[in-house]
């Protein structure tokens, strides 16, 4: 015979009681904290969309069939995964399943009184007694309050608990991390980041067309930008001459908030940006915009102004395209600006410091379909020359023209441009409250000392103290043998 | 004027290294002079035949190691100022430079410890990695002397890197003492400790030691990742982006707040311990090594 056993029905409600007490203790919490780590290691392995899109867009072409992979896997995307969502979610509903229940307790208790004082002291740690003459009672309590301990009194026996700071530094460290987690997610939902590339002596009106790059967070759009717009005054870069590095970069701008008359000039630097409320303007990077003037064959002109350049490398030897659409037929211009132009025998033309200082323009000229009709979106740094024929190739220094048979371009002169970063994130406060809260936690729950002290007169009017410290906290024996001297002495 | 006193920070560096070398040397004698072999030892005949230290004999040769170490310290902290003073800034913009300066703040964290504890035995691995950091930092980190680039214009150059350099170097020490601890006990299972590692610590003191290091350096890090939270909120326009540097920095900061739960909430003693303590660190030493050499993202500092 076969012996039934009995298993009791854990039913629906049983069972997610069961899921909430696996997934909040303390063994799943530390192995979702583990997982945590580990989650983020791919993302500093592999290129993310977020921080390098061009190298993405490189690994595609490079290994298509691996790149297919790791994009089914939200590999270029790690921190917005659902694998990685889904693991600090969890790990946060751990968390607060862990730290409410013990925060209510830590109200309770801090409410209450210190436990009794145990029946027999001498079984107890840091055990001393000596004769009294019956006023340490009452000497002990006021020296306990005085030293901010919690004190109970019992008869001929005092209880007090000091060091409740621990537990209240431990809560406020876990629920620091929600008040961060809130302030990410805030920022996230909310927030804005635009970037622009501006020519000294342009002006940047902050509407959506005037962003190259803009995007908003899942709850925001066009309407929560914040108009305003900065006119680039000046922009001085300053070089080492010794080692070639930037030493400073300090853009002047004048500042006009919208609906207000009056502007204000001011100045952005890396480490300083623009302030208006939680909106913030960086400067990010720099380059150079040749200015050039290109006529057709007639002599009218077809493109005039500055063109900005990207910088390739720290002499700022930089590429970019011009490209005149309106001509007839359509003229391009492949090209490179070099600041310090010197030649090298494997490379060409380079440039030998980032300042202008001999400025030169090389360039070929390209003819036929520029392709911008075809509906793909092109970068303005290059040109697809694929539907193109080459007609010349040529250099020219500031001042200089250079004709050929569909027309004529005149390197007029160049002018620097500057990137700003235009982020808004409502956000940011709450994250660095949340880590200044943390950090605070932290240190009262690392270095907070738990312990009790108790002192009892027993019928023969001997004293008895004895101590305990939780977790093994240094420093009672020490404390306790200050209050046997101040008994002691005050007999 | 600036080129002067980056040549003599260079030679102020190669003549601590000498230094650290003799030092090293005096080091492995004070242990290997030490060591009585049993005909020496005046022992029976015939009795169990272990070897036995005994440092009296070598007492010279340990006062000339550390007097060595001091003299390394203060040519190497001579060499550091003029660096910085080279620069005009401090001494930690590119990894060359923190190399330097690590390596003086963990000789410093050395000789201030040996004033209060007998830790007379780790002198041996201080000068030897000390070297070591010096002679990679001045062979294959070496960059001239430059101006700060302007993204590291600010007090949190200050801030946040000089706490990382000390964060760094106390999660290295606490990582010799894990790995110590893993080493001693293995020799331990096998039976008695072999004479020269007699006069290291008990395997409870080393472990509790890594822990209360950790411990105590933990909020420091904490700090180090906030401030330079901060800091790239005011340079780069966020706080945080998972650039490769802070994605290590999170994930150093992963391993050790489970290592610390792991302690106090499971309790976690001894073996297990140790091997967490040991990989936490290591994702320290990686994002030390990895990115600053072949990783890319914003924290491009080390001029390599």
């Amino acid at each position: 015979m076969s012996q039934e056993v009995d298993i009791p029905q854990l039913g629906t409600a049983g069972l997610l009681r069961f899921i909430w007490r696996q997934l909040t203790s303390m063994r799943t919490a530390l192995i979702l904290l583990m997982l945590m780590g580990l989650a983020a290691i791919p993302g500093s392995l592999i290129p993310q969309r977020s921080q390098n899109p061009i190298a993405v867009r490189q690994y595609f072409i490079d290994s298509p069939e691996l790149a297919r992979w790791i994009e089914r896997l939200s590999g270029f995307t790690v921190y917005s995964s659902p694998w990685f969502s889904a693991t600090y979610i969890l790990l946060f509903i751990s968390l607060i399943g862990c730290v409410l229940p013990r925060t209510l307790e830590h109200f309770e208790a801090m409410r209450a009184q210190p436990p009794a004082t145990p029946r027999n002291l001498s079984r107890m740690e840091h055990f001393q007694e000596f004769a009294g003459n019956g006023s340490e009672l009452e000497l002990a309590t006021k020296w306990f309050k005085k030293n901010r301990f919690r004190v109970r009194v019992e008869g001929q026996s005092v209880s007090a608990e000091k060091g409740y700071l621990r537990e209240t530094g431990n809560l406020l460290f876990h629920l620091s991390l929600i008040l961060i987690l809130l302030g990410v997610s805030i920022g996230s939902l909310f927030g804005m980041r635009g970037e622009a590339i501006v020519n000294k002596g342009e002006r940047f009106i902050s509407v959506p067309t005037s962003y190259d790059t803009l995007s908003f967070g899942k709850l925001s759009n066009d309407e929560s930008l914040q108009p305003f717009v900065i006119e680039v005054i000046d922009f001085v870069a300053k070089y080492d001459v010794l080692t070639n590095a930037p030493q400073d970069y300090t853009a002047t701008v004048r500042v006009t908030n919208a609906g207000e008359k009056t502007s204000t000039i001011k100045t952005i630097k890396v480490n300083s940006p623009l302030t208006f409320g939680n909106t913030r303007v960086y400067l990010q990077a720099n380059g150079y915009s040749p200015i050039v003037t290109v006529r057709d064959s007639t002599g009218m002109v077809a493109l005039q102004g500055p063109v900005p350049f990207l910088p390739q490398d720290g002499n700022l030897r930089s590429i970019g395209a011009i490209k005149v659409p309106d001509a007839d037929p359509q003229v391009g211009f492949v090209a490179s600006f070099l600041p310090t132009y010197a030649r090298d025998g494997a490379n060409g033309g380079i440039s030998v410091f980032p300042e202008a200082l001999d400025p030169k323009l090389l360039f070929s000229i390209w003819k036929g379909d520029l392709g911008l009709d075809s509906g793909i979106p092109q970068s303005v740094y290059r040109i697809d020359t694929s539907k193109m024929e080459r007609i010349a190739l040529d250099s020219l220094k500031p001042g200089e023209t250079f004709s050929y048979p569909e027309g004529s371009i005149t390197f007029e002169a160049f002018t620097p441009w500057i990137n700003l970063a235009i982020v808004d994130d409502p956000g940011k406060s709450y994250s660095l409250y949340g880590a200044i809260a943390a950090i605070l936690g932290l240190l009262a729950s690392l270095f907070g000392r738990r312990r009790r002290i108790w002192i009892r007169i027993t019928t023969t009017g001997v004293v008895e103290v004895a101590g305990l410290a939780k977790n093994g906290a240094p420093g009672l024996p020490a404390e306790i043998e200050k209050i046997v001297a101040h008994l002691r002495k005050e007999k | 004027m600036q080129t002067t006193w980056a040549y003599l920070s260079n030679n102020l560096v190669y003549a601590a290294m000498g230094v650290f070398a003799l030092s090293f040397l005096a080091h492995a004698f004070e242990t290997a002079w030490a060591v009585r072999t049993p005909e020496q030892s005046e022992g029976k005949e015939g009795s169990v035949k272990t070897k036995t230290l005994d440092y009296t004999r070598t007492e010279r040769a340990a006062r000339i190691a550390t007097a060595l170490m001091v003299l390394g310290f203060l040519l190497l902290l001579a060499g550091t100022i003029a660096r910085g003073i080279s620069a005009k800034h401090v001494p930690w913009s590119n990894m060359y430079e923190f190399s330097l300066t690590g390596a003086l703040a963990f000789t410093g964290a050395y000789l201030a410890a040996l004033r209060k504890y007998d830790l007379r035995w780790l002198g041996l691995f201080v000068s030897i990695s000390v070297l070591l950091t010096l002679g990679t930092a001045i062979t294959l980190l070496y960059r001239d002397s430059a101006p700060l680039v302007p993204a590291l214009k600010s007090t949190w150059l200050v801030i946040h890197v000089v706490t990382a350099i000390i964060s760094g170097g106390i999660f290295l020490l606490s990582n010799v003492i894990a790995g110590a601890y893993l080493y001693l006990d293995s020799m331990e299972s096998r039976g008695e400790r072999k004479a020269w590692a007699k006069r290291l610590p008990e395997l409870e003191t080393l472990d509790q030691l890594s822990y209360r290091l950790v411990a105590f350096v933990f909020p420091l890090w904490t700090f180090s990742v906030i401030a330079g939270a901060i800091w790239a909120e005011s340079a780069w326009g966020r706080y945080w982006g998972w650039d490769p540097k802070e994605t290590w920095a999170f994930i150093t900061w992963v391993a050790y707040a489970a290592y610390l739960h792991a302690r106090v909430t499971i309790g976690w003693r001894g073996k297990r311990a140790a091997w967490l303590c040991l990989f936490a660190g290591s994702t320290f030493l990686f994002n030390y090594v990895y990115v600053n050499v072949w990783g890319t993202g914003k924290h491009t500092y080390s001029g390599l």
